[in-house]
């Protein structure tokens, strides 16, 4: 393989990792204010969906993209309002939506699979899209590869360096610390779920719209779990979520190299990647070894380990609040 | 937390239980206007499909079989507190188990029946032990532990189908060849209905409602679901019962996957499963977790399910409508569990026991309970 080949598998990564990273830092935000909205894989199927087929008709991907927004929307309304005002299940009531949203995504969508319509053009930034090696990678590709790249640095400042994002933080750590000093915590947690659906709803049409151009049944099925796989492993930091993303993304080029180098193994046995590297992240950052494996290292390494190695998650995540 | 006992129930009560049904009758019924059709047409469709000859009532009872015995295995891990999506995979593993035995070894239908269906159990609780060894050891949550291991039980399956295992006369994608017929399960007339798989499935319903009624293990896992930190102190081994519950679960959905190669089908074909464990799933939270309700629910998806199948051969409409009905149902159930919640009626709540609404508190863990480092003694 030369080096614009490379260029070009590396490229693809990051168009591939696009939509997972969209909704990673959508999840983020709505994990981090202390809700888990399991429903990710059918809201993305529905908005995959959506974002097609308003894009088929309307002949305009923005359109698609909006429509999009609003389902992921309606998705996380029905998710807050389920466990912030009827106090139920949050795990119970995402898994639900994620299979009805599957079902639903097939049915509504069934006039409209295997059909060609609106794509989100390529759109390189001029100069910048000729520096070496980071040129090609993030500056000559499209909108919604930019925007994921934006948005997960927007994401981290916002958590980390904004007022709101300190109330956001504050309603999933400590909710009562946070409520008495004046933050409305389920206020901030209906807002952060809805907006968090928003970006999953995103996510869904980046992949019918550019990455994963149309719609089948199931299309994007798979990809809403693997993304909430990715916020435990990147530990509800956007950045770290990023990376886990782009590992994802590498996954599917991976396949492809690893096909052409055994091409004597069965084509699906390479399908197996993401789930087998779904449960060794996850064993990665939870397994008791890993902690034995850093208290074995130099002392002056273990922190460092630790904070690469291990994750905690938001105190008060799936726990309902209660005023007063 | 839900379960407001009240004497004066009134209208409000009786009523209730039929009011999800309406709702997802409603939005299903916009769906298909939708699309054009008409309702009643299209839910005479289903009634013919599930109702219609006594070949289409064999379909719906050996669709249920199946659905019974993963649905009183989840109630084991559901009563320990455990989200067990993996029965899905569980299900496939026990259908491939079954399946390598109907293939590779030759005998007697009496010999052969008990190993595969030996096989088959064993199949599923080894793959839902990879959960919960996982669970246990690598504080990785079981509902993605599940999930990756339903994505591989179906990769493997494919790579079974069209290699190892592709019928003589060339890999179709589709399955393997058909079984010997000595490794079929009986099926009564020209059904794909075993009256050996419901005995099963009855003792099946019957050990699982004897653990939870009248049994040590049975408090023990209440014990472990309700509250892990004090079972612990009261010296429940919350390692060891999860995987004896996850492994139980697994038994019975290895079973219930041997059913579909054994009987629903002849051969190990691409979608097994059919969706059969998240339905399973559903059904137990209709239920609301109790075991007298599941056979009665799980009979109503197996009606409603075969039902759209006829309606997709019928109407050329999507077979998905009969899982938005199911879905939409559950999700009514789960967000306005009681009346009260919805504010009607006031203080006229249902009584506990005589409707579909009294949801248990949510299971132990959250998403992320498992990998907080001390999970295990609470802090």
């Amino acid at each position: 393989m030369n080096d614009s080949q490379l260029i070009a598998v590396l490229a693809s990564i990051v168009l591939q990792a696009s939509p997972l990273i969209i909704a990673v830092c959508g999840e983020i935000m709505t994990e981090r204010s202390g809700v888990v909205n399991l429903s990710l894989d059918g809201t993305m199927l529905m908005s995959a969906m959506t974002g097609f087929v308003v894009g088929l008709r309307t002949d305009n991907y923005w359109l698609g993209f909006l429509a999009a927004a609003v389902v992921g929307m309606i998705f996380a309304g029905i998710v807050a309002l389920g466990s912030i005002r009827l106090g139920q299940s949050q795990v119970a009531i995402g898994f639900v939506l994620a299979l009805l949203g599957d079902d639903l995504s097939a049915f509504l969508g069934q006039n409209y699979t295997r059909m060609s319509g609106a794509v989100v053009p390529k759109a390189g930034i001029p100069l910048l899209k000729d520096l070496p090696v980071v040129g090609p990678l993030f500056f000559d590709q499209n909108i919604v590869v930019y925007f994921a790249i934006v948005l997960v640095f927007v994401t981290w400042w916002w958590l980390n360096r904004t007022q709101a994002g300190l109330q956001l933080r504050g309603a999933g750590e400590r909710p009562t610390a946070a409520f008495a000093r004046g933050v409305n915590v389920n206020r901030v947690r209906y807002l952060y779920t809805i907006l968090g659906g928003a970006l999953v709803g995103i996510a869904g049409a980046a992949y019918s719209l550019n990455v994963k151009i149309g719609w089948s049944d199931g299309h994007v099925r798979g990809f809403g779990w693997i993304a909430l796989a990715i916020v435990i492993f990147g530990g509800w930091s956007p950045i770290r979520g990023a990376f886990g993303a782009l590992l994802f993304g590498a996954t599917k080029a991976l396949a492809t190299v690893l096909q052409r180098a055994f091409p004597e193994v069965s084509v699906v046995a390479f399908n197996a990647l993401p789930w087998l590297l779904m449960i060794l992240v996850l064993l990665a950052v939870g397994s008791d070894y890993t902690e034995r494996f850093i208290t074995a290292m130099p002392h002056s390494w273990q922190r460092p380990l630790r904070r690469v190695l291990r994750v905690s998650p938001p105190m008060a995540l799936g726990t309902a609040f209660h005023e007063g | 937390m839900n379960q407001t006992q009240s004497s004066g129930s009134g209208w409000v009560a009786r009523v209730w239980p039929l009011v999800p049904i309406v709702a997802a009758l409603l939005f299903t019924s916009a769906l298909l206007l939708l699309f054009g059709a008409s309702p009643a047409e299209a839910y005479r469709a289903m009634w013919d499909g599930s109702f219609g000859g006594s070949d289409k009532i064999l379909g719906v009872i050996a669709f249920w079989v199946p659905l019974v015995l993963c649905s009183v295995g989840l109630l084991i891990t559901f009563t320990a507190g455990l989200w067990n999506i993996g029965v899905e995979g569980q299900i496939v593993l026990g259908a491939i188990f079954a399946s390598w035995v109907a293939l590779r070894l030759s005998g007697p239908a009496w010999l052969l029946i008990p190993v595969e269906i030996g096989a088959a159990m064993l199949g599923g609780a080894l793959w839902a032990a990879l959960s919960a060894v996982l669970k246990t050891r690598g504080r990785v949550n079981e509902i993605f532990s599940g999930l990756a291991l339903n994505g591989l039980a179906i990769i493997l399956t494919n790579y079974l189908i069209s290699g190892p295992w592709q019928p003589p006369e060339g890999g179709s994608f589709r399955g393997t060849a058909p079984f010997q017929d000595a490794a079929l399960l009986p099926r009564l007339l020209e059904s794909r209905f075993s009256p050996l798989s419901l005995v099963l499935a009855g003792l099946a319903f019957a050990a699982v409602f004897f653990i939870l009624r009248g049994t040590t293990w049975g408090l023990k896992l209440k014990a472990l679901g309700k509250n892990p930190a004090s079972a612990y102190l009261l010296g429940v081994s919350s390692e060891r019962e999860t995987i004896m519950a996850m492994m139980f679960c697994g038994a019975l959905a290895g079973l219930g996957g041997a059913v579909r190669v054994l009987s629903w089908f002849d051969s190990l074909r691409q979608s097994i499963s059919g969706g059969i464990g998240f339905l399973a799933l559903l059904i137990v939270m209709l239920a609301a977790y109790r075991i007298l309700w599941v056979p009665f629910i799980a009979f109503f998806f197996s009606v409603v399910l075969n039902g759209s199948i006829t309606l997709q051969l019928k109407t050329q409409l999507h077979s998905s409508l009969g899982g938005i009905l199911t879905g939409v149902m559950v999700l009514f159930v789960l967000l306005f569990g009681s009346a009260k919640q919805l504010g009607i009626g006031g203080q006229a709540s249902t009584g506990a026991g005589d409707a579909p609404e009294a949801i248990p508190p949510p299971p132990a863990d959250t998403i992320a309970g498992d990998i907080t480092p001390n999970v295990r003694g609470g802090d």
